[in-house]
């Protein structure tokens, strides 16, 4: 089923996505038509994250979330049980609750008194015997709820379409490398808490921007990065010439661009050529010797847990605009057309000592975030790509995603995934592809068991 | 009013012009983009913090700023950590630094809140503009309470910047300057 778009003629969106010749049209990422296309063809239809359940850890707290560009509010209810709703009453359309995060036993909208219970059902309407006359049926006005909600060891995620297939079928070959992104560093399922608060800035360009880009664009790291290393903020200070990542013990492993075609998650992920994890090396060299021990005896834990293991894979950016990593949540939100507003979410074991969880949370600060030493950078890229790609004489010319295209190859060992060299664009030529899937579908019957063309 | 008090007012009148000069002679350090310079005002045990802002219910405003004891904030790190943001912006390839910004602080409302010893703990208020390129701006208001300590060198260096940013979602794609 082919989409057209009225805003330039005849045109369909096959035609602006040529992936055979890694060519795509700039108004895939500038044209205002397409961008509220999305809202209603992707945003509405995937599973998108929502939070953690550690940001609400008792009955009656609530987070304040968002899917899309639109509010929600996640909630532990009077009976523990997780909700996600639109942040909007009932009855004119008022946020119930402004607050970013707290306890309450009510949400009561500050407009006309419509008051709702944590677990969404509307329980107080002033003036209901005298002005309703009790005819209003209250059990029709909840608040309004996901259809599908998981908590997927410790993570929560959500999606508007009860036709969905569940979150693990979503993320098929990507179900076990997020699971581990949520592992302690031991290998505990559900291990962590993350820090709070969110960070949360505002960016001048369409969401695909960075949310297709990162973890499938190996090629920007260079040339982007290249005033960090002076820096020197990786954990390990000046050791490794300031390099920002820690440091890494050798393991025979070959890192790739992995994706999955079908459903667009991907990341930069390695083959194992052992089982197991690899040792332990010094990193902590800025902090004191207590994390680095505790990394240790977590790495000895792991390294016992996973000896028969091959651990082929990892995090990736959960289509459509959220990247999961062991240690760093990256969310994209669509805000308005050009505009993105940037989400930072950090995991932390939960049972780890002050001193690990400080060091931690100062490394996250350094290099994430907008004034990240890392990140800064980047956002000077997706602003001006954006702004440069937007007139009417560059919207013509279409960008290149050539880089790798045609070497893509698959490995027994990764079923399910393509790969491509570890500086390639197939993970972002993957996340076109299934873009352009949920663009065109009329429902998840389209989607999902996803069909070969 | 008595020679004594007399005296201590002139040292009060003396001190408040000292800092408010220092505070000034910062500012145009930082917007002249002397960044080396700069750098050397800032003690070798500064914390320099820059906390998150929340909107909380009434009465649980002092969850408002997030904690630099266990929190995630906009900045939290001292010496070794600015001295690299130096360096980095001096590579003339940070490219969101590059051009360099047009930056001025606009400092006011300074006032001294105690005395201790070679320390003074300060409080004044910002409003920072940011220019870029062609038509890109950002303007930013808040608070900064600090410490400054006393110094042969220098006259005073930095010891404690804490930046109340007035924001909550940041309405700005980065910092890459110093408030």
């Amino acid at each position: 089923m082919v989409q057209i778009l009225r805003s330039l003629g005849d045109r369909s969106l096959r035609q602006l996505v040529d992936l055979e010749r890694g060519l795509v049209n700039r108004e895939v990422y500038v044209n205002p038509d397409i961008y509220h296309q999305e809202l209603e063809q992707v945003f509405t239809r995937a599973w998108l994250f929502v939070g953690h359940e550690s940001l609400v850890p008792n009955p009656g707290d609530f987070f304040q979330s968002r899917m899309g560009e639109e509010a929600v509010i996640l909630v532990r209810d009077h009976k523990s049980k997780l909700h996600v709703f639109l942040n909007t009453c009932r009855h004119r359309g008022m946020k119930v609750c402004r607050y970013d995060e707290g306890n309450a036993r009510l949400f009561t909208c500050p407009f006309h008194g419509w008051s709702y219970d944590t677990d969404g059902r509307l329980v107080g309407v002033p003036h209901f015997k005298a002005a309703y006359r009790e005819e209003l049926d209250k059990s029709a006005f909840g608040l309004h709820e996901v259809a599908q909600l998981c908590n997927y060891y410790g993570s929560i995620w959500a999606t508007w379409d009860p036709k969905a297939p569940s979150f693990p079928e979503y993320l098929g070959p990507y179900a076990e490398g997020v699971r581990w992104c949520f592992e302690s560093l031991d290998g505990e399922d559900a291990g962590v808490e993350l820090f709070r608060p969110v960070m949360r800035w505002r960016l001048p360009c369409n969401w695909k921007f960075p949310a297709f880009s990162f973890d499938g664009d190996t090629l920007h790291g260079v040339t982007t990065h290249r005033s960090i290393n002076v820096a020197a903020i990786g954990p390990q200070g000046e050791r490794k010439d300031g390099d920002r990542h820690p440091m890494r013990a050798a393991f025979p492993e070959t890192r790739y661009e992995m994706s999955s075609r079908e459903l667009g998650h991907g990341g930069h992920n390695s083959i194992y050529e052992l089982p197991g994890v690899a040792e332990y090396v010094d990193t902590w060299q800025t902090e004191p010797p207590e994390v680095d021990e505790y990394y240790r005896k977590a790495r000895e834990k792991k390294a016992k847990k996973y000896a028969s293991r091959y651990l082929h894979g990892g995090g990736a950016l959960v289509f459509p605009n959220v990247n999961i990593q062991e240690q760093r949540i990256l969310q994209w939100h669509p805000h308005r057309v050009g505009i993105t507003e940037s989400w930072r979410l950090f995991q932390v074991d939960k049972s780890a000592p002050k001193v690990v969880k400080d060091a931690q949370r100062r490394y996250m600060m350094r290099y994430a975030g907008p004034a990240g030493l890392t990140e800064s950078d980047d956002m000077e890229n997706w602003n001006y790509a954006h702004a440069a790609s937007s007139g009417t004489i560059a919207a013509r010319i279409p960008y290149n995603f050539q880089c790798g295209l045609g070497h893509e190859f698959t490995d027994e060992r990764v079923p399910g995934m393509t790969l491509n060299f570890g500086i390639a664009e197939e993970n972002q030529r993957s996340r076109l592809r299934r873009w352009l899937a949920f663009m065109e579908a009329g429902s998840w019957n389209d989607l999902y068991p996803v069909k070969k063309d | 009013m008595s020679p004594e008090a007399m005296q201590r007012s002139l040292e009060r009148l003396l001190l408040q012009r000292e800092i408010e000069e220092f505070v000034a002679m910062e500012a145009e350090l930082l917007d002249e983009r002397r960044y080396n310079e700069w750098i050397q005002l800032m003690a070798d045990d500064i914390h320099y913090y820059l906390p998150i802002r929340r909107n909380m219910r009434f009465g649980e405003q002092e969850r408002e700023q997030s904690s630099a004891d266990s929190e995630i904030s906009w900045m939290d790190e001292g010496k070794r950590i600015l001295v690299g943001r130096v360096r980095q912006i001096m590579t003339g390839i940070h490219w969101c630094e590059e051009p360099l910004s047009r930056v001025r602080h606009v400092i006011s409302n300074v006032q001294i809140v105690a005395v201790r010893g070679d320390e003074v703990e300060e409080r004044d208020r910002f409003i920072v503009y940011r220019n870029r390129l062609q038509d890109e701006w950002d303007l930013f208001a808040g608070k900064r309470e600090q410490v400054l300590r006393r110094d042969s060198e220098t006259g005073w260096k930095v010891a404690k910047r804490t930046v109340i940013l007035d924001q909550n979602v940041l309405l700005a794609k980065n910092i890459t300057f110093f408030f």
